[in-house]
């Protein structure tokens, strides 16, 4: 008898079962502890966060693991996970000037007050695989101190921490010695640098009206910048940055700069009613991204630099990138630019960047669909007969 | 790593058939504020109201809508069908039935007679409906327009202008090209005369089911963050010409099984020489003929 | 948009006597049989349902409108009230047990509640046709419902026509409906409420006297 898509409860069941054998693997390997998961697989981890928008690093491992390492699916877990959290507030708006960084970069200034952290990264290692990795080893831990840097001048006021290994660092020549700057030590941005100038333009929707939040009020279009951004920090990474590309690449052009990269961790606050002032909760870690862009100018707005804002949980400078690339390409509209593009076309990226309904609708396609297609089949089969006789009439005809 | 591990392990809430779990899966609030657009729903026949839609434990498009809708609805005095391709044992429809059965403790049955609630994916059950029950579509696109136009923006204008003339030009060249209304599902429908509504991918033979229905008709639409209702005795129309009125497409076979030959039949290919069998796509309907008939019951 | 607080201390204290009455003994369960039956009410509209559940309202409250606030209500949803609902007991009750913000402009409200005469129907957001949603729903407690009586109503869930009875009916109540029905989709949704028993009648009934053509 027919049973292809039915059996119920005990084919799910056995579904279930061959699934956990998949992912436990050869029960010869030791099984992964989720700190391993955390400590060691950060990116990944970060990723999960940032698209399952729930800051919890002990549940995107644990989430990493379940999925078997597909971060699309854990990030699913985890938005599933965080859908049964009660929801006391809103945090204070995150301080992002009093970051502890890790990590600070600028592409378009030389130098910059603070000074440019080269922190953790892979930008300037040639990518061949170290073979050493393959085995464990102890960490060959030795940073190298600032001086040996031959630093050429420059400022040296990085905010170092804890009497550690020096943060200063000589313009273009970025430390990677340094730990961080004191948390809460402000840190100034480096694009409001350029704002003294009047170069560039205040940040857009600076006011301090209230926030929409498209996890209670679905996004209707023309959406707002902070729907934009909400929408495009919990979104798929790869389509993000596919579609920064495609505007790189001439399908709209943004001329982006890297203002500032930043990373590190920003202390949450939250002001419960009770008390009427903020206490801190915790911290995350960010990345945050703001680029400078071009902008013409007409008969009544001077040329000058526009904006656009990236920020993403963890480690995510490629995502934050990406999203800043995209947030000033989606202000195509309000900018009074050409807007020909998908990068620009605001419905279209929203609507597509998020990878939770993106998969589930595309693998919906593996459900039964029997009903509609025999619907089909059977319409077919009537619009076949009906275009075989008209075929016949007209031979017919002809002869 | 078991399955029964693999769940969310923390959460809270009281009065949940599953300790640990809000009753129902959703939190308080949530439920109320579908409840609230429900309402609205069904005050305006036929009209998608947005709603925030969460993530729920299935993946977005899995039937979502429906089960948030449900959720919603759902209680204690409540007996809970549900059918998937208009069959009770497809894997899905065991799957949400479970759902329920775990989070809010529901009796679950497979007689449509017997449900206060059924939740479906692609079909309106053959026993029909009565007066008080409830019968919950799972939707994938709600917006009839997709197609003719893709942007949200631009469909819903042309519903507040109630503009539906591409509708009605879309079908009219499927006439030129194929002498006839080529679409056999997820047949467009006018609610109430004001309103052109997706029925969901039902094929069209159940279009006729969803005329002055008296049970009430709600569809969810999670991914898509939609709600519509269609309440019981509401015109619903399928779109048509004059001269060319809205038919359905329906084997001329009886059920091999219970020898309906007023049900919706799927086409199974029953061996390797490629026999065909026909057999009622409604589980329930099928096996309660045959059960009449005094023969033994097998399952479609 | 921000997520309310309750602060039992501030609520109770403003109530008179400073007791406040209990809200519902299950609130997950009490309010999905409420809900339950209010869909069936909207889905039925002009017919009489009646509300199972034990509640004891504010002493400006029936028990029906009472439940119905605790269905619905919640920091989402800012509530009008009339000056024969608003009184300090009541505007506590509604503050501590739904948490939903009290507006004295009706058209910034998403729920209001009658006590007294109905007021103008446009003083109410109607919504629009882009959004016809974005409409209030007025629960307005009544003294009596019949369904037997003068009005009769037709639309969508009556089959056929449907008899109402409902006092008060004031002068202008039919006629501002029958002046709503034009400007369908936007509209404002009503719930009568008389005790623990309420009809629903949405926008969409049509609503004439009988003997009118």
């Amino acid at each position: 008898m027919y049973v292809a898509v039915k059996g119920g409860e005990r084919a799910i069941r056995n579904a279930h079962q061959r699934l956990a054998e998949r992912r436990r693997g050869d029960p010869a390997t030791a099984e992964l502890e989720l700190n391993q998961i955390r400590e060691q697989l950060g990116l990944a981890v970060d990723r999960v966060m940032s698209e399952g928008s729930l800051y919890a690093p002990e549940l995107a491992a644990l989430a990493l693991k379940q999925a078997r390492g597909d971060s699309v699916e854990a990030a699913f877990l985890l938005r599933v996970y965080r859908n049964t959290l009660p929801r006391f507030g809103y945090s204070e708006p995150l301080e992002t000037a009093r970051m502890a960084v890790e990590r600070r970069i600028s592409g378009a200034f030389k130098d910059l007050p603070g000074g440019q952290l080269l922190g953790a990264t892979a930008d300037y290692t040639h990518r061949l695989l170290d073979f050493s990795l393959a085995e464990a080893r102890a960490l060959d831990s030795q940073l190298v101190a600032p001086a040996d840097e031959a630093p050429k001048g420059g400022t040296s006021d990085g905010g170092t921490s804890n009497g550690g290994p020096d943060g200063s660092a000589g313009p273009a020549a970025p430390t990677a010695a340094s730990s961080e700057t004191a948390a809460g030590a402000a840190v100034p941005r480096a694009l409001d640098l350029l704002g003294d100038e009047t170069l560039i333009e205040t940040p857009p929707d600076a006011d301090d009206g209230p926030v929409p939040d498209i996890t209670r009020e679905p996004p209707l279009f023309p959406a707002g910048r902070a729907q934009r951004l909400q929408t495009l920090a919990r979104g798929d990474e790869g389509f993000l940055v596919g579609l920064a590309y495609s505007s790189q690449r001439g399908y709209g052009n943004t001329h982006p700069f890297v203002g500032e990269l930043r990373q590190g961790r920003v202390s949450v606050e939250f002001t419960p009613e009770e008390l009427g002032f903020a206490v801190e909760i915790g911290e995350v870690e960010l990345s945050e991204m703001e680029t400078i862009n071009q902008f013409q100018g007409d008969a009544e707005q001077p040329p000058r630099f526009t904006r656009g804002y990236g920020l993403a949980f963890g480690r995510a400078e490629r995502k934050a990138l990406a999203m800043a690339l995209l947030d000033r390409a989606l202000r195509a509209e309000e900018l009074g630019e050409e807007k020909s593009s998908p990068a620009q076309d605001e419905e279209f990226v929203l609507e597509h960047a998020d990878n939770i309904l993106s998969t589930g609708f595309l693998e919906h396609l593996k459900l039964p669909h029997h009903v509609d297609f025999q619907s089909e089949r059977e319409l077919l089969r009537a619009l076949r007969k009906a275009w075989d006789e008209r075929r016949r009439q007209a031979r017919e005809a002809a002869e | 790593m078991t399955a029964e591990s693999s769940r969310p392990r923390v959460p809270q809430g009281a009065g949940s058939a599953r300790p640990g779990y809000n009753y129902a899966f959703l939190d308080e609030a949530t439920k109320r504020e579908i409840r609230r657009k429900l309402l609205k729903a069904v005050a305006i026949p036929g009209h998608q109201v947005p709603f925030s839609s969460r993530e729920m434990p299935l993946p977005p498009g899995w039937g979502t809508g429906g089960i948030q809708v449900t959720a919603s609805l759902v209680g204690p005095a409540d007996v809970l069908k549900v059918i998937d391709q208009g069959a009770d044992d497809t894997t899905n429809a065991v799957s949400i039935r479970r759902f329920f059965a775990e989070t809010a403790g529901v009796e679950t049955t497979t007689s449509t007679r017997r449900a206060s609630l059924i939740q479906t994916r692609h079909r309106i059950p053959e026993t029909p409906l009565a007066e008080g029950q409830i019968l919950v579509f799972q939707v994938p696109l709600p917006e009839p327009l997709r197609f003719l136009e893709p942007r949200e923006s631009e469909t819903r204008r042309l519903h507040a202008l109630a503009e539906y003339g591409s509708a009605y030009v879309s079908l009219y060249e499927q006439v030129a090209r194929h002498g006839r209304i080529a679409q056999s599902y997820d047949y467009p429908v006018m609610v109430g005369g004001r309103y052109l509504m997706r029925p969901s991918p039902i094929p069209s033979f159940d279009n006729p089911k969803l005329d002055r229905n008296p049970a009430l008709l709600l569809f969810g639409a999670g991914r898509e963050r939609r709600l519509y209702a269609v309440p019981p005795y509401t015109p619903v129309e399928s779109l048509s010409f004059e001269d060319r009125p809205f038919a359905v497409e329906r084997s001329p076979q009886a059920c091999d099984l219970c020898g309906a030959t007023d049900s919706f039949l799927d086409e199974i290919v029953a061996d390797d020489a490629g026999s065909r069998l026909f057999a009622c796509s409604d589980s329930e309907y099928c096996n309660e003929r045959q059960r009449r008939l005094g023969r033994s019951v097998v399952a479609p | 948009m921000s997520g309310l607080v309750q602060d039992p201390a501030t609520a109770g204290g403003e109530a008179s006597g400073g007791l406040l009455r209990p809200g519902f003994a299950e609130p997950a369960l009490d309010a999905q049989r409420c809900f339950r039956t209010l869909l069936s009410a909207m889905a039925h509209p002009g017919r009489i349902h009646a509300l199972d559940v034990a509640i004891e309202p504010p002493a400006r409250l029936m028990p029906g409108s009472a439940a119905l606030c605790l269905t619905l209500l919640d920091a989402e949803t800012p509530l009008w009230l009339d000056a024969a609902c608003a009184d300090e007991e009541a505007r506590a009750y509604l503050r501590f047990h739904c948490g939903c913000p009290l507006v004295d402009d009706s058209r910034a409200a998403a729920f209001g509640l009658v006590g007294g005469a109905l007021p103008p129907l446009g003083d109410f957001a109607p919504g629009d046709d882009l959004a016809p949603e974005d409409s209030a729903t007025v629960i307005w407690q009544v003294e009596a419902l019949e369904d037997e009586g003068p009005l009769r109503l037709s639309g969508p869930g009556i089959d056929g026509i449907r008899a109402l009875g409902l006092a008060p009916l004031p002068g202008h109540f039919l006629e501002e409906r029958a002046r709503g029905h034009a400007a369908f989709p936007a509209g404002v949704d009503l719930i009568l409420v008389a005790g623990s028993r309420l009809v629903g009648l949405p926008r969409s009934t049509r609503i004439e006297t009988a003997g009118e053509g």
